[in-house]
């Protein structure tokens, strides 16, 4: 068998197994936490009675361990079971919303991206000159003001004082795709500020890592222009850690986006959580939990496979 | 146009140093060098490390690795001034007109693109070729220079190739473009023997088919004296003599010159074999985890009190494995080691302190061997207190005593190893396993990092301490003139066994074997005319079988 096909197979098992690691782990902290989802329902003056009959009606007085796999094989159907407080099916109410934070997520990923990439390029090119100095000033004062902030700031100047784009992200499907993009610019810009720093030092880094090679001192040998030689011999032999970077903040621009959800008040994920933690709605937590560690899960396997198909070593054997 | 290709007058460079603890500050490490390189002429530029010669050789590019920058004079390249030229022509130069190829192909190669893409692309940069045109004379210079199946082999990747054949592969890429100048940088020195010769007499043909000139850079002067029509000796970035090889070769004028030429002047009496052996290796077979097939087969040596076994054999024939079962690093799958009248345990976790005092060793490198933020009396004393259990006043007093049996003396107590040279460094770790009153070292390639010179004095210090404090040295090496030098007993190692073992005599006198034959007909003599001499020889003996 290809030595790729044997990783690439390893890294998916460990992928799933990890994902079975960590909804065992949510799951256990959930019902460690003191209350449960009668307690949750009835309040904290019901009866030892009433809370004992709800428990044996939602099944919760049986095992923790049969509950669990119940659960688990309910998601593995797709059914992620039903909101205590307004008894919707949440695998429903959380499609929408999934969908809403991957388009956000979608579009701030392709902005800010490429854009970190050509930054860090751009900074090697003139590194310890102005260009470098600036781009890594300006990205990492983005980085160190807390995203609301910069949320609010932009609010005020571009949305109040501007008149461009709207102060609120509130997205339907009746939209059309301009109308949406419209929407989601301040938050898509938010965000970009927020992951592109990361990305942009790391790119640096590994290329000016690369750069001190013997090949590339070859490439400087052969007369080529230093845009040629960062592009054409150093960006391929600093794909991995590169992408490594990419993904986390892909997996930020997912799971971390609560903070930006709730200041542009987008119907997303984050927003959705935040209301249902706060009414203790276990059930609602548990999927979301699950939900954003698929994610993270996934978009680390993705990583991890990418730098090993960039491996010549690997894709072509001896 | 005129005949000289190249001139250099009064070349000066400067470099920035670091050293630890005082303030960066500019040095001069070449002070001012002139020479003229005529159209279709090899000059070899030769000197120990520090002597300057890669510097001078990228600097008729107009480059300076790291902080090295050329401070003075004048290099012209065919007839204009390339100091004072736009930073746009001197691109034009680079990878047009001058073309380098380095010590290290496998690390000058960019592991993440094809061979041919990396040939090629500085002559279709220049627009010297079309990128069809340049893959053809790519194919060409393939065959040229002896590379198996030239028509195909473009499509591989770096880690696809051995050593030998991507060295070759990069005097392709140099000479693609069609330049006026190559600059060989130590070409074969990574190489082993055997490989050596035909990477040396591929080169010296392409030179001599393509007209191109030639810098040649290399420490070994044998090596030089087939290739190049002048040489230029250097030494800590002056000019020591300038002649023609004959010249050089076989009637020096300058001291150092001479040093150089009868380098190796090494005198030692083969020793008989004693009753005991201290060291007796049984059936040794060995493999590394995750590997299916054997890295040692059936190993069996002897190694005698107060005496030196060589191992030699090329990269790949498991003379370092060898050293590894033996320190007990790698279990054997089968055989056994006794040392000392007593058997090992084959794992290191199994042996007690004495089996660790009396078994010590020394590697290659010197300075990746030291912690460097230790001072040269702690890393000496270290031993002291861990197996004697040494304390202030005696262990500084053994400490002193070391330091002198190595020649450096109790003012090096208190340096840090960054402080020292590298020869300096192998003598420090040298007093470390010496500390240890071992009765067997293992010495792992621990002069081929040094220039010929200090190696010389390395290998004297090691006969003297033998005789002092009757160790026995396992001594591993690729080189055979060191061979020569200190062993009692060879064994000649080819792809995990011994092929070839007995006393020195036995082994380095006829009737040889196929491989000790080739591998004693590879070492480079300083003589004129002796890779002809060799290929020419060995050409003779394949059409006679």
């Amino acid at each position: 068998m290809h030595p790729i096909i044997k990783l690439v197979s390893q890294r998916l098992a460990l992928g799933l197994l990890l994902l079975l690691g960590a909804s065992a782990l949510i799951f256990g902290l959930t019902e460690a936490l003191p209350g449960d989802a009668a307690q949750a329902v009835l309040g904290q003056s019901a009866t030892p009675e009433a809370l004992a009959n709800l428990r044996e009606e939602m099944g919760l007085d049986r095992p923790a361990l049969t509950r669990y796999f119940e659960w688990l094989g309910g998601i593995v159907q797709g059914d992620l079971g039903h909101s205590l407080t307004n008894k919707l099916d949440i695998a429903e109410s959380v499609g929408g919303r999934l969908g809403n934070t991957l388009f956000l997520a979608f579009w701030a990923a392709i902005i800010s991206v490429p854009l970190a990439i050509f930054l860090g390029l751009l900074a090697v090119r003139y590194r310890n000159r102005w260009p470098d100095k600036l781009i890594s000033a300006v990205t990492l004062t983005t980085i160190s003001i807390p995203e609301f902030l910069i949320g609010y700031v932009l609010v005020y100047f571009v949305a109040v004082k501007l008149g461009m784009f709207s102060p609120l992200a509130m997205i339907n499907d009746s939209m059309t795709l301009g109308q949406k993009l419209n929407s989601i610019a301040l938050p898509v810009i938010v965000l970009t500020l927020v992951v592109l720093a990361h990305m942009m030092r790391m790119t640096r880094a590994a290329i000016l890592n690369v750069m001190q090679s013997a090949y590339v001192e070859t490439a400087e040998l052969k007369g080529l222009s230093n845009f040629k030689i960062i592009y054409r011999h150093a960006l391929p032999n600093a794909v991995a850690p590169i992408v490594n970077v990419v993904m986390l903040n892909l997996a930020y621009l997912v799971v971390g986006v609560v903070v930006v959800e709730v200041v542009f008040v987008y119907p997303g994920m984050g927003q959705y959580l935040v209301d249902h933690v706060t009414k203790r709605d276990v059930p609602v937590v548990l999927a979301c939990g699950v939900i954003f560690a698929a994610i993270y899960i996934g978009l680390n396997m993705v990583a991890d496979i990418v730098a090993i198909l960039a491996n010549p070593r690997l894709r072509h054997p001896k | 146009m005129s005949d000289t290709l190249l001139k250099v007058r009064d070349l000066k460079i400067g470099a920035t140093v670091y050293p630890p603890g005082e303030k960066p500050h500019d040095i001069e490490i070449v002070h001012g060098v002139s020479f003229d390189l005529e159209r279709g002429k090899v000059l070899g530029l030769i000197g120990e490390s520090g002597a300057g010669k890669s510097t001078i050789g990228l600097a008729s590019m107009a480059y300076g690795r790291g902080g090295v920058e050329i401070t003075g004079g004048e290099v012209w390249v065919n007839g204009r001034d390339i100091l004072k030229s736009p930073h746009g022509d001197i691109r034009k130069l680079r990878g047009g007109e001058v073309t380098y190829v380095s010590q290290s192909a496998a690390a000058s190669f960019n592991p993440a693109k094809k061979i041919m893409d990396q040939v090629v692309e500085a002559a279709v940069e220049q627009k010297k070729f079309s990128r069809k045109e340049a893959e053809r004379r790519a194919r060409e210079l393939f065959a040229k220079l002896g590379l198996p199946d030239p028509d195909n082999i473009g499509e591989r990747y770096p880690h696809q190739v051995s050593g030998g054949q991507l060295q070759r592969c990069m005097t392709a890429l140099a000479l693609c473009p069609e330049p006026d100048l190559v600059v060989f940088d130590e070409p074969t020195t990574a190489l082993d023997v055997t490989t050596q010769i035909d990477v040396l007499m591929a080169i010296k043909e392409a030179i001599a088919d393509t007209g191109v000139g030639a810098l040649y850079i290399t420490h070994d002067l044998a090596v030089v004296a087939q290739v190049s029509d002048d040489i230029m000796v250097l030494r800590m970035g002056d000019m020591v003599e300038y002649g023609s090889t004959d010249q050089i070769i076989n009637n020096p004028q300058e001291g150092y010159t001479q040093a150089l030429v009868s380098v190796r002047s090494i005198e030692h009496e083969e020793k008989k074999p004693t009753p005991e052996p201290v060291l007796s290796v049984d059936g040794i077979t060995a493999r590394y985890k995750g590997l299916n097939f054997d890295v040692l087969h059936n190993v069996n040596v002897e190694l005698h009190p107060g005496q030196t076994l060589a191992v030699v054999g090329e990269s790949g024939s498991g003379k370092s494995t060898l050293a590894r079962v033996i320190t007990g690093l790698l279990p054997p799958r089968d055989g056994e080691i006794t040392f000392a009248g007593r058997k090992l345990s084959p794992n290191l976790k199994g042996r007690n302190r004495e089996d660790l005092r009396e078994l010590q060793m020394i590697y290659q490198m010197a300075d990746v061997a030291m912690n460097p933020r230790q001072t040269v009396g702690t890393i000496i004393g270290r031993p002291l207190e861990f197996y004697f259990g040494m304390r202030g006043a005696e262990k500084r007093k053994r400490i002193i005593e070391l330091l002198d049996e190595i020649e450096l003396g109790e003012k090096f107590m208190d340096r840090y190893p960054a402080e020292l040279s590298g020869g300096q460094k192998q003598r420090v770790c040298i007093a470390r396993s010496l500390a240890a009153k071992p009765k067997l070292i293992i010495c792992d390639e621990v002069t081929s990092a040094l220039d010929p010179l200090v190696a010389d004095g390395i290998l004297k210090l090691l006969l003297d301490l033998q005789k002092i404090e009757d160790v026995a040295y396992l001594f591993i090496t690729h080189d055979l003139a060191t061979v020569r030098a200190i062993s009692d007993s060879i064994a000649v190692m080819y792809q995990g066994r011994v092929v070839r073992y007995g006393s020195k005599s036995e082994v380095l006198s006829p009737p040889f074997d196929d491989y000790t034959d080739l591998l004693l007909s590879s070492v480079p003599e300083m003589h004129l005319g002796w890779l002809e001499e060799v290929v020419a020889h060995r050409k003779m003996e394949s059409a006679g079988n």
